[in-house]
């Protein structure tokens, strides 16, 4: 199959879905000449012109926030705040507005608002541009939040995040941009809420997501060639949870770690493991272990940065210690 | 501008509406509350801002909006939906949390939402203003002539979604209009302690649009300065900002004690209490009769008590109803 980078099956996603429905736009930051500091809305400008791709002041709040007024209006906009970093000065717009709205207007405001961000760390960019804070927006009812791996996930999920009527955040790790795969040319779509399991065993049951997917895989293939299995969970939509894939591998695994590279406190793998705990506590051959960045801010050395970021040797060792190994 | 008197009978008829129907809320209110001050008792449970006084800005405004024009309103937007033309059962039935409310309980007097009537507003100051924008912005790519309109208060007029939402209605030229209704205060601090500049106005010049400000207690004056800034706004040239200066007669809530009032400022103001002024003024000109005007008044009254009688009589919602709608 045609290989496709993972900001490549992004593009073409926002690209086959503006030709078929001409109420969706994009707007954010340098999205328009520049095409997106990352190159996901390269060309679009080109094919759909100032109207559709537009450019905007350095203005969070007014992106999000006319993003639920137009999306009240009948567009569906996809908008993108350049770093998840930024987003403070937006938080109003997100949680309070477009994630109330259709709860606070008994289910008679529809809000098919995409809003694209970048999370993740990698690339020396400091405390304030490397930020992991997808835990933040698993809080918000009302809000689905995705945050795919894979160039493949990365389409699908896109189209149906555009095509979906609920406000979406949508995260794409940076560090995964430049990552190929196999992405089929004609439009698809991979359901909201269904995790995928990208590797199949039956030792341990790892839950990684976006970056940390592949990390998770590579610890899995050496742990291979001593004949541990692990099998890899990615949720691909960190709300809603897909719960019913993480609990039935626990069922069959007995074990669990948890993979991000958000910091532990208060993680994404808080609430994973204390799902579990709650629902399948009494499947459970050891304690479940979670693998993340320690509590401090994103530090700026390489060398400090990739000690912050969870390493494949960090899941080795976690899986070995469910396993008694 | 000469103005039909079906109009004139119209706005005052609007004005009546509001005053009326927030009249009977301040008094429903107190039912389960005193003598304690238990905020969550029935028959209207929660924190409740009333529009007494300001009626002028919201139906001078509304009476050039169609339906399909869209309004974000304020925390305080009983008048604001009603002046758009609202129901007021489903009004009362949402202040009573009941299931036939406008949102069917789930919103409360803050957060009310008519989709029919392109109505919607919240409780976080300011945070409508990007959406009319948004529907400006919507508007404008459907080739469609409306109008979107955002009321705030003067308080609003200070956080940052009123700056980047000018700027980003007027770098794309969009079918909006900003009303500013300054009743002196944001909650408790006066504009003077709030706001560098003397009125809200002059900030349009620093995003290339037009300003004005209006007596926001005649409601000709603020019909006439609205109709030319929505005019325009349908004509496809560009947002407009308009500040109306009115006066609350109540606290910011039911209860509030409004102690940061000075002595004798309300009755100061009651003497340009847009309602009465605004019949006396209809009588004297003949456009309307002292009887035709009492007519209107127990017209009114009848809407305002069918309404009450229609909230009190509706069913709660099932509590099973609390998880629906977190997703459509």
């Amino acid at each position: 199959m045609r290989k496709l980078t993972f900001a490549q099956a992004l593009n073409e996603a926002l690209r086959q879905e503006m030709r078929r429905d001409p109420t969706i736009y994009v707007a954010g930051e340098d999205v328009g000449k520049y095409g997106g500091i990352f190159g996901v809305t390269a060309g679009l400008l080109e094919e759909f012109g100032e109207e559709r791709v537009r450019d905007t002041p350095i203005t969070e709040s007014a992106i999000i926030g006319s993003a639920v007024g137009a999306a009240a209006a009948g567009l569906r906009p996809v908008v993108e705040i350049m770093f998840i970093d930024f987003i403070g000065v937006a938080l109003d717009q997100l949680f309070n507005q477009a994630a109330k709205m259709k709860y606070m207007f008994g289910g008679k405001a529809k809000l098919p608002i995409v809003v694209r961000t970048t999370c993740g760390a990698g690339m020396c960019a400091a405390a304030q541009h490397s930020q992991s804070l997808e835990a933040w927006f698993m809080h918000i009812p009302g809000l689905k939040v995705v945050a795919p791996s894979t160039p493949y996930d990365a389409k699908g999920l896109l189209i149906s995040s555009i095509r979906d009527d609920n406000p979406v955040f949508f995260i794409e790790h940076k560090m995964l941009y430049g990552l190929e795969g196999d992405v089929p040319e004609e439009p698809y779509t991979i359901p909201l809420g269904v995790a995928d399991i990208k590797r199949e065993g039956k030792d341990v049951t790892v839950v990684a997501t976006m970056a940390m997917v592949h990390k998770a895989l590579e610890a899995a293939d050496e742990l291979a060639k001593e004949g541990i299995e692990v099998e890899v969970v990615d949720p691909r939509t960190l709300s809603p949870l897909d719960k019913e894939t993480i609990i039935n591998s626990v069922k069959k695994t007995h074990r669990l770690v948890v993979v991000h590279e958000a910091v532990k406190q208060a993680g994404p793998g808080a609430e994973i493991a204390a799902m579990v705990a709650e629902e399948a506590f009494d499947y459970l051959d050891a304690p479940i272990k979670r693998v993340a960045a320690p509590f401090t801010p994103v530090p700026f050395s390489p060398v400090l940065e990739s000690a912050y970021i969870p390493s494949k040797d960090n899941i080795i060792s976690a899986v070995r210690e469910v396993l008694g190994k | 501008m000469p103005v039909e008197r079906e109009k004139l009978v119209e706005l005052y008829r609007t004005m009546l509406k509001i005053r009326l129907f927030e009249e009977r809320v301040a008094e429903i209110y107190w039912e389960g509350k005193s003598p304690v001050f238990n905020i969550a008792a029935d028959p209207i449970p929660g924190e409740m801002h009333l529009y007494i006084g300001e009626e002028a800005v919201a139906t001078g405004v509304c009476a050039h909006l169609r339906p399909d024009d869209m309004v974000a309103g304020t925390h305080r937007s009983h008048g604001h939906y009603i002046a758009k033309g609202g129901d007021l059962k489903k009004l009362m039935a949402e202040l009573f949390g009941k299931k036939t409310g406008l949102c069917q309980g789930k919103g409360g007097h803050m957060h009310l939402f008519d989709a029919g009537l392109h109505f919607g507003c919240g409780g976080i100051i300011g945070a409508g203003i990007p959406h009319a924008v948004g529907a400006a912005l919507a508007f404008k790519m459907q080739g469609k002539d409306n109008v979107a309109v955002s009321f705030i208060g003067d308080g609003a007029a200070n956080i940052g979604a009123f700056h980047e939402s000018l700027n980003l209605a007027a770098i794309w030229k969009l079918p909006v209009v900003i009303v500013v209704e300054d009743n002196l205060y944001a909650i408790s601090v006066p504009k003077s302690k709030s706001t560098a500049v003397k009125s809200n106005a002059e900030r349009a010049a620093a995003y290339g649009i037009p300003g004005v400000l209006v007596d926001g207690m005649d409601v000709m004056a603020v019909y006439e300065a609205a109709g030319e800034a929505i005019a325009r706004a349908r004509r496809g040239e560009g947002p407009s900002l308009i500040e109306c200066l009115c006066y609350r007669y109540r606290g910011h809530f039911e209860g509030d004690p409004q102690l940061y009032k000075p002595e004798g400022e309300e009755e100061e103001w009651r003497k340009k209490d847009p309602i009465p002024n605004f019949r006396a003024k209809l009588i004297r000109e003949g456009i309307l009769t002292e009887e035709e005007a009492n007519k209107i008044q127990e017209e009114v009254a009848a809407l305002v008590a069918e309404a009450e009688k229609f909230a009190r009589e509706s069913p709660w919602p099932e509590p099973e109803e609390a998880l629906k709608h977190v997703f459509l």
